[in-house]
């Protein structure tokens, strides 16, 4: 009996031994351990044995089936790995093969800068308004204490569609001054409302006859000028970096008192003078000031009560700007080829 | 152009740097674009004491230069140098154009202090071979040794190029204006010029009579003065005024200009002898002609103001004078005009004959009734020594003009508001001292004057306050923020729809164009939609944007143009914008233009071309993603922009929203696929809120279907018609297979049908009767047959 056994496990061994596949080991394993195999036909005597023989005789089977199946499984555990290496060998690829090109589409560079600076606002409470472009010569510019035979309608060269009542608008002031009006004189603003705007401008490298101007309004109590100037920090520094220094200097716009032009230290030299900022190491970007107590009034807000601050950027400049753009034709021109550069998320 | 040489009549500004000035007169709001500045320091008359050859140099002289108090060893190499010379001398630390700075050294090992220059090193003559050959600058020998060469050359002036807002043109581009400002930022006071002269008996008024017809003019001066003696003017008026830009001509002409640049009230001079007895004011008449200084014939109408002597006119008042009572040579006895006009008149007067002046200009401003009362009598002044004239006494007067004093009551505390700062009343009481504003304290208010010459100022605190806070200087200012309620900022209206549209197409692959709103009238007829009219501008700039688009697809096309010739071939674009009919009916537009490939990768035969369904594909991503699932529908139709065989339109729930198609072969003959879709319609219409729905635990059976068809009959009125029937467990109908003109006018269309239950398993049996079912109506409704497999 005992030698039975060991001649199997000496002939599984040599067979095992011999065997170079899978395929030829699984075979082994049915032919010794499968229902024919000679363990089964070991454990037929089992039941003709005596009690005290069966028990014995049933470890030793028992022992033997271990055994076995540890070394099919190893030798198993063997081939199963190296017909994988195999396999896998003669996968290979090139990896610097060119890739699928999976094409998004870029953002217009100045919408990308204004949902920069709409980001900024809206987190400071600020909603984005939109308005009409035909707008009427009330909300353009009489409201805006602007009236009729003002010279400051001059400068800015208006499109008129029906005499001088109907016009496209030149400025996005008139959206500040629908939500105003909607607030009826006693709800507090925060808004801004980025646009486009026309004006009878030939187009130059500088010039044109649409631009975008993102403008804002906020009115409130107890708001001052140094209210404006912390804001304004803000932008700043969110466009053109945490290092950015802002300055004001007094100017004048017909609809706010006072009025101040806003600098910031110039990104390039930072301050120390260079042909981007004509060496004066500051770069004007927007006009701002208090709301006029008429504009107020005109809007139905009691300026001994509200008070507020608007400003207004070009957006062409600030993106002429912060981008390294020479030509504001660029942004209407939409080459590809320079604007697929704009299909990224920037620096923060 | 601003004189700092005259401006220091009026106020003290011997010891300032003019630079360091500037710069603070910029901060407070009046900005200096330039200041031309020639002055060179370091730079005095000397003369030449002895000249000899350097040893070491075949044209180099070794001179001993008297330079007043001290005589000095300066190495020279111009051939000119030589004893007894009167030279300029530039001394170490003189600073001369091109940023060369004077310094002691060595040339060939002889000391050399300094350097005799000529006019060109100066910057004061071209550097030309001709000006080079002539060496140094011989200075006439009447001219002190020791002085200062500045004064010689006529470098010791110094000038301010001012680019000021428009609502300070009026007090800044003049001297005395100009001198206001400087003394309010150092806190100094103005000295008017000496306006005091002598007066014959003769009274004005029975020499000259004045009439306005006209609300126009509100303030109207004249006086007289005899016996002028026309020459050349004094040096000092003739030099400020070629320092402000002006020509001198003779001292008459260049007495009014003079006055002019002090005070900004323009003056004009009629030759009383021509003129006659008689001033009448009023507006012209239609077709009124005159000849003007300038030798045109003018032709006038009811806008414009004029002059007369009664009957003809004289003069287009504020804008020029005419020919027929022009001062002259000859002329003796002068009446001179100080008035004020409506300042609107004057623009469009100006504008419409383009006849912008220094003096229309200052009208068209605005003026102060007080600088006009002075200004006339500075000129007399000026007249009679300059020009030996004698003024006839008093002066004949107009007067309606509004003299009512702008008065403005306020408290601290409200420009503290305002500014976000905090003055004590003490500091405003400085800061009006400065301002030279005439004010009093009324119990805690204060109560101030605005002076007329600041026409700027309106009587309200906000002003008030910028004229402190300019003073105080922004740039003190500490930065807060406003202390308002925290909240979230919004989109408000369909600007939120706009941004994700905008960011669903990006994804996709399209670049976001933004165009011309205004266009041609070619442009303007494509892609139009019947029933629509173009809005077009009364006055364009030009006939290429003389129209407001209704559609933004023209425009996308030239962007597609532009691309091409660059040779980009995948062109993927989109736009949102505004358009506007001829009522002004706005629509915001979505436009998508797509052309070339979509997907690429050309080594593994990779490629997507883009074609109606792709373009199709885009469009149904955007409408579900936006919530229309189930709710869109093509329907063919005809666009004359449009290829007719492959275009249609958009229908969401029933409703047209839109056109798809390729373009036109003849318009374009390459492949181009567009839509334009309604932003407004998408906005307005309501969308479920998202709800979830669970898979189906039970399997599904899939069956195919396919039927011969005439070619006309489109796949999703089968696949309507499918549906209609599939009963409750019919769960999607997809087309999977096509084949046209399988026979003669007919195509074979398969379909992929997917039943299912939520609740049960289905049994093959009641598939099959519905499946059935779906090919029998089929078959009938359409004259399809069923095809075999």
């Amino acid at each position: 009996m005992k030698e039975k056994v060991e001649n199997i496990i000496k002939e599984v061994t040599e067979k095992l031994d011999k065997a170079t596949s899978l395929k030829e080991i699984n075979d082994l394993k049915v032919l010794y351990l499968g229902k024919k195999g000679p363990i089964s036909e070991l454990s037929m005597y089992l039941k003709d044995l005596p009690n005290e023989e069966k028990k014995e005789f049933g470890k030793v089977l028992n022992d033997l089936k271990t055994e076995l199946s540890i070394k099919f499984a190893k030798k198993i555990a063997y081939y199963t790995d190296l017909e994988l290496q195999n396999k896998l060998q003669n996968e290979q690829i090139d990896v610097t093969l060119p890739e699928m090109k999976i094409q998004t589409g870029a953002p217009n560079i100045l919408e990308k800068l204004v949902e920069e600076v709409e980001e900024v606002f809206m987190s400071m409470g600020y909603d984005v308004v939109d308005g009409p472009e035909i707008e009427e010569d009330k909300y353009n510019f009489e409201l805006l204490n602007i009236p009729k035979g003002h010279p400051a309608r001059d400068a800015q060269d208006t499109f008129y569609l029906e005499g001088e009542e109907i016009l496209l608008r030149s400025q996005t002031s008139p959206v500040q001054i629908r939500t105003m009006l909607e607030g009826g004189g006693n709800t507090p603003i925060r808004m801004i409302c980025p646009g486009k705007t026309y004006r009878r401008d030939a187009d130059d490298a500088t010039h044109s006859h649409q631009f975008m101007q993102i403008e804002g309004l906020l009115v409130d109590k107890n708001i001052s000028l140094s209210d404006l100037k912390g804001t304004f920090d803000v932008i700043a520094k969110k466009l053109f970096g945490s290092d950015c220094e802002t300055r004001f200097r007094p100017s004048y716009y017909q609809f706010t008192e006072p009025s101040v032009e806003t600098d910031i230290s110039c990104f390039a030299c930072k301050g120390k003078g260079c042909s981007i900022c004509k060496n004066t190491g500051w770069i004007t970007v927007s006009g701002a000031g208090m709301v006029h107590p008429n504009v107020l009034r005109n809007c139905g807000y009691d300026p001994s009560v509200w008070s507020g601050f608007a400003f207004g950027f070009g957006a062409e400049r600030l993106a002429m700007l912060k981008y390294g753009i020479n030509d504001c034709r660029t942004f209407y021109q939409m080459d590809l080829r320079e604007i697929s550069t704009f299909d990224r998320k920037d620096v923060e | 152009m601003i004189s700092l040489e005259w401006v220091s009549d009026y106020v003290d500004i011997k010891n300032e740097d003019l630079h360091e000035l500037a710069i603070k007169i910029t901060k407070a709001g009046v900005n200096i674009e330039q200041v031309l500045d020639n002055h060179i320091s370091n730079l005095v008359i000397g003369k030449v004491i002895t000249c000899m050859k350097h040893p070491n140099s075949d044209h180099l002289h070794i001179c001993m230069v008297d330079i007043g108090d001290d005589v000095v060893k300066i190495v020279c190499g111009a051939p000119n140098v030589r004893e007894d010379l009167k030279v300029i001398v530039a001394l170490p630390g003189a600073v001369l154009p091109g940023n060369f700075e004077i310094k002691k050294g060595l040339i060939r090992g002889e000391e050399s202090n300094g350097m005799l220059v000529a006019l060109f090193e100066l910057g004061m003559e071209e550097k030309t071979e001709e000006n080079y050959a002539k060496g140094i600058h011989e200075v006439e020998d009447n001219i002190l040794v020791g002085s200062d060469a500045n004064l010689y050359l006529g470098t010791n002036d110094c000038l301010y190029e001012l680019d000021v807002h428009k609502h300070r043109n009026n007090d800044c581009y003049y001297h005395i204006g100009f001198a206001y400002e400087i003394a309010s930022i150092l806190n100094k006071k103005v000295t008017l010029p000496e306006i005091e002269h002598r007066e014959i008996d003769a009274n004005v008024n029975d020499f000259i009579t004045v009439t306005v017809e006209t609300d126009r003019c509100p303030y109207y001066l004249a006086k007289c003065v005899k016996n002028v003696v026309i020459k050349e003017s004094p040096d000092f008026i003739k030099k400020r005024l070629i320092s402000a830009g002006m020509r001198p001509i003779n001292n008459v002409v260049d007495i009014s200009n003079y006055v002019m640049l002090e005070f900004g009230q323009p003056l004009h001079f009629f030759d009383r002898d021509t003129l006659g007895d008689k001033i009448v004011v009023r507006s012209a008449k239609n077709g009124e002609e005159i000849r003007t200084l300038d030798g045109v014939n003018r032709v006038l109408n009811s806008n414009d103001l004029v002059i007369t002597d009664g009957e003809t006119p004289v003069c287009i008042a504020g804008v020029m004078g005419g020919e027929n009572t022009e001062v002259k040579e000859i002329s003796k006895t002068i009446l001179i005009e100080s008035a004020i006009f409506d300042a609107v008149s004057i623009r469009n007067t100006a504008a419409r004959l383009n006849l912008k002046s220094e003096a229309s200009i200052r009208y068209g401003k605005g003026l102060s009734y007080e600088y006009t009362n002075m200004a006339i009598e500075r000129a007399c002044y000026l007249l009679e020594k300059y020009a030996d004239a004698e003024i006839f006494c008093d002066v004949v007067k107009h007067d309606k003009v509004e003299k009512a004093k702008k008065i403005v009551t306020f408290k601290t505390e409200e420009v503290n508001k305002l500014l976000g700062i905090t003055l004590t009343d003490e500091d405003v009481k400085i800061e009006l001292e400065r301002l030279d504003f005439p004010y009093e304290e009324k119990n805690k208010d204060f109560v101030v004057t605005i002076p007329t010459r600041r026409l700027d100022i309106d009587a309200n605190v906000n002003d008030i306050a910028e004229e402190i806070g300019r003073l105080y200087g922004y740039h003190n200012l500490v930065s807060t923020l406003p202390k308002v309620p925290t909240k979230r900022g919004e989109y408000k209206g369909d600007v939120k729809i706009r941004k994700e549209i905008s960011k669903r197409l990006r994804s996709l692959g399209l670049n976001e164009c933004k165009t011309y709103t205004l266009t041609s009238p070619e442009m303007a007829t494509l892609f139009h939609c019947a029933q629509q009219e173009n809005l077009v501008l009364p006055n364009p700039m030009s006939v290429d944007k003389s129209v407001i688009r209704l559609s933004i697809l023209p425009s996308l096309l030239a962007v597609y143009d532009y691309n091409k010739a660059r040779n980009v071939k995948d062109i993927h674009l989109y736009e949102i914008s505004k358009t506007y009919d001829k009522e002004y009916n706005e629509i915001t537009k979505i436009a998508i233009l797509m052309s070339g490939n979509y997907l690429v990768n050309e080594w593994q035969q990779t490629v997507v071309k883009v074609d109606f369904y792709l373009l199709k594909g885009i469009v149904v991503n955007l409408l579900h993603y936006l919530g229309f699932k189930n709710r869109i529908s093509f329907v063919k139709e005809e666009n004359d922009s449009l290829h007719p065989g492959i275009s249609a339109n958009i229908l969401l729930d029933r409703q047209k929203v839109g056109m798809i198609g390729r373009i036109h072969p003849s318009l374009k003959k390459e492949d181009i696929f567009v839509c334009e879709i309604s932003m407004k319609a998408l906005y307005e219409a309501s969308v479920k809120p998202i709800k979830f729905k669970e898979a189906s635990k039970y399997p599904e059976i899939v069956k195919d279907i396919a039927f011969i068809v005439d070619n006309v009959v489109d796949s999703e009125t089968i696949k309507n018609c499918i549906q209609n029937n599939g009963k409750r467990i019919l769960s999607t109908v997809e087309v999977f297979d096509l084949y046209p003109n399988i026979q003669e006018g007919k195509k074979s269309i398969a379909y992929k049908l997917v039943f299912k239950d939520y609740m049960r398993t289905l049994q093959e049996e009641e598939v099959m009767e519905v499946f059935n079912h779906i090919a029998s109506r089929v078959t009938t409704e359409f004259g399809a047959v069923l095809r075999d497999r």
